[in-house]
């Protein structure tokens, strides 16, 4: 049952003398829950441009199922279902939440050069869109265009576009920055409903969302893989509390 | 049921829309004696149109839209000075051209920011501007390209002095072109490129090939601009250099600026409020036109559009507006 989707082999990305990557090699299995921790600095967003094709690596491979993928454009990885969403909002001000997730299940499914037919003249994408307004509880602000849109809203739909483009692997940045006590709960709810058979790759520094989202942890510390494991391995760790958890304790002690 | 769907909904004609097309078709035979200027605006609407679908709807800024103006112009001039004069085959020409050099000139404005195309649009706009004054054996140098005849329209129809066939030529093309670009922004084309326009980022990572979107665009944008500049060069019988000047490139933006980008009507308003303003000012004062047109984009721009067209908002308090 457990098949690897995503895979990185020996992955280095040096910026002039300073590896931010090095050597890592990642499992990532089908359906996995699957967090990447480290402290600032420790090379995390580094490894999601790498993985996105906004960088390309010094040396090593990245497989997604099986496939090299390492050469491929961003967008290309994109339909292979490697898929993003960013720590800070990037959205599509001018568009509503509903024309955002048409035009994005649209490209998704093929139509995104088709010029002579209104968007929303197709019923799978309209299916398929009205499916995402309500499943990230966006059907109330479906028709109110995105800068106008409270902050907990706009993380929502930041993560419904990543999930319309139908993804293998989801690599959540952060979802939960910077959103008010209030909008967090629906928006953890939301996060912990993700479909099972999609693969998630959670960035995160909240400490409590990632031990109660991830059943695998990966430490990042210096762009290099420290230590995996369960959480409560990785919890009970003596070299992960020295240099992350514990550097937190010996700060405050 | 797709009738309840509001995104097929925007795409719909409005009822007042084939209202004022058919308005705009009868202005030539209302108004006669100014058919000439009607013609002219038709041109430079649709020239503006094409420029909305690159600078409104993508968020590409050119500052040498001209070029392919010109260069649609010269294309369809020189066809008819020495291969046919007919005007529909012509046309055609002046459109090829100018998709063409579009594609080309595609290739320069993928890269870089907002200052790297204005700069390299204007660049190029200003080479092809010293090739059409310096290939003078082809061109006809400083004093234009002359002596060129068109045929009848469809083989009927001569253009006639007042230029009213001119002016029902140009609106139909006008109108043609304005019906495909409406389809266009509203397919799922139109709204993969207002997703570049917003956030090119997002746009490549929900897997939008950018870079093909922004070719595709401004090959078509230029097409249509290369459409308008045949038809300036078959109404008028006459290609010369201002087609390819800053001024032309520069007045376009200040239409879509006037009527509103990302709307495809904007560019069609813009032209005819600037066109009509350069007319009625011209003829009180004809030396200084430049001035008023100047002080009314600044306050156009600085009080904002919305404003300015509401008067009763003017003493209300912001909040309140």
């Amino acid at each position: 049952m457990n098949t690897t989707v995503l895979k990185t082999e020996g992955l280095v990305k040096r910026f002039g003398g300073i590896a931010a990557t090095q050597n890592v090699s990642l499992n990532v299995q089908q359906g996995a829950r699957h967090a990447l921790i480290g402290p600032n600095g420790a090379g995390k967003t580094t490894l999601i441009n790498l993985l996105t094709g906004v960088l390309e690596p010094s040396a090593g491979r990245i497989l997604l199922d099986g496939d090299d993928i390492t050469t491929l454009a961003p967008h290309q990885r994109v339909r292979r279902g490697m898929v993003r969403t960013f720590q800070i909002n990037q959205l599509f001000n001018s568009l509503t939440p509903q024309e955002t997730l048409a035009m994005v299940v649209a490209q998704h499914l093929g139509l995104g050069g088709r010029w002579w037919q209104p968007l929303g003249r197709q019923p799978a994408v309209n299916e398929r869109c009205d499916q995402l307004l309500e499943q990230f509880h966006l059907g109330d602000v479906r028709h109110v265009r995105t800068e106008h849109l409270a902050y907990g809203k706009r993380r929502l739909l930041e993560i419904a576009i990543a999930l319309a483009c139908e993804p293998r692997v989801l690599l959540l940045d952060e979802p939960v920055a910077g959103v008010p006590a209030g909008e967090r709960e629906e928006l953890l709810r939301t996060v912990a409903a993700l479909p099972a058979d999609v693969s998630v790759l959670l960035i995160e520094h909240d400490m409590d969302l990632v031990f109660e989202f991830a059943r695998f942890i990966t430490v990042l510390v210096n762009g290099a893989v420290l230590v995996e494991g369960t959480p409560e391995a990785i919890a009970n760790d003596p070299q992960v509390k020295a240099v992350y958890l514990g550097h937190g304790e010996a700060i405050h002690g | 049921m797709t009738a309840s769907n509001p995104l097929a909904a925007q795409a719909r004609w409005r009822p007042w829309e084939p209202v004022l097309w058919l308005a705009a078709l009868a202005t030539p035979w209302l108004f006669k004696e100014h058919a000439l200027i009607i013609n002219e605006v038709a041109i430079v609407a649709l020239f503006a149109v094409s420029l909305d679908l690159i600078l409104g709807y993508t968020g590409i800024v050119s500052l040498g839209h001209a070029a392919f103006l010109g260069f649609g112009a010269y294309s369809a001039a020189l066809f008819a000075k020495h291969v046919m004069p007919d005007p529909l085959v012509g046309l055609l020409v002046g459109t090829v051209a100018g998709t063409l050099l579009g594609a080309l000139f595609s290739l320069t404005i993928l890269r870089g920011t907002d200052l790297t195309r204005i700069m390299v649009t204007l660049g190029l706009t200003l080479i092809l501007f010293e090739l059409a004054n310096k290939l003078d054996w082809l061109t006809g140098g400083a004093d234009g390209l002359q002596g060129v005849t068109i045929g009848p329209l469809l083989g009927r129809f001569e253009f006639d002095l007042y230029g009213q066939v001119a002016a029902w030529y140009s609106l139909v093309v006008l109108l043609l072109c304005f019906v495909l670009a409406r389809r266009l922004v509203h397919s799922p084309f139109g709204a993969t490129l207002k997703a570049v326009r917003d956030n090119r980022l997002r746009a490549m990572a929900i897997g939008i090939p950018v870079l093909s979107r922004l070719s595709v665009v401004y090959t078509l944008a230029a097409g249509m601009a290369g459409a308008a500049g045949a038809l300036l060069a078959q109404t008028t019988g006459f290609a010369s250099l201002d087609v390819f000047s800053i001024e032309r490139s520069a007045d376009v933006v200040m239409m879509l600026v006037i009527g509103g980008v990302g709307w495809l009507y904007g560019g069609v308003a813009g032209a005819v409020v600037f066109k009509l303003l350069h007319d009625v000012v011209a003829g009180i004062t004809p030396q200084y036109w430049n001035f008023w047109v100047g002080l009314f984009l600044v306050v156009l721009v600085l009080v904002g559009r919305e404003r300015l067209l509401k008067p009763w908002t003017w003493f209300s308090r912001k909040g309140a507006a």
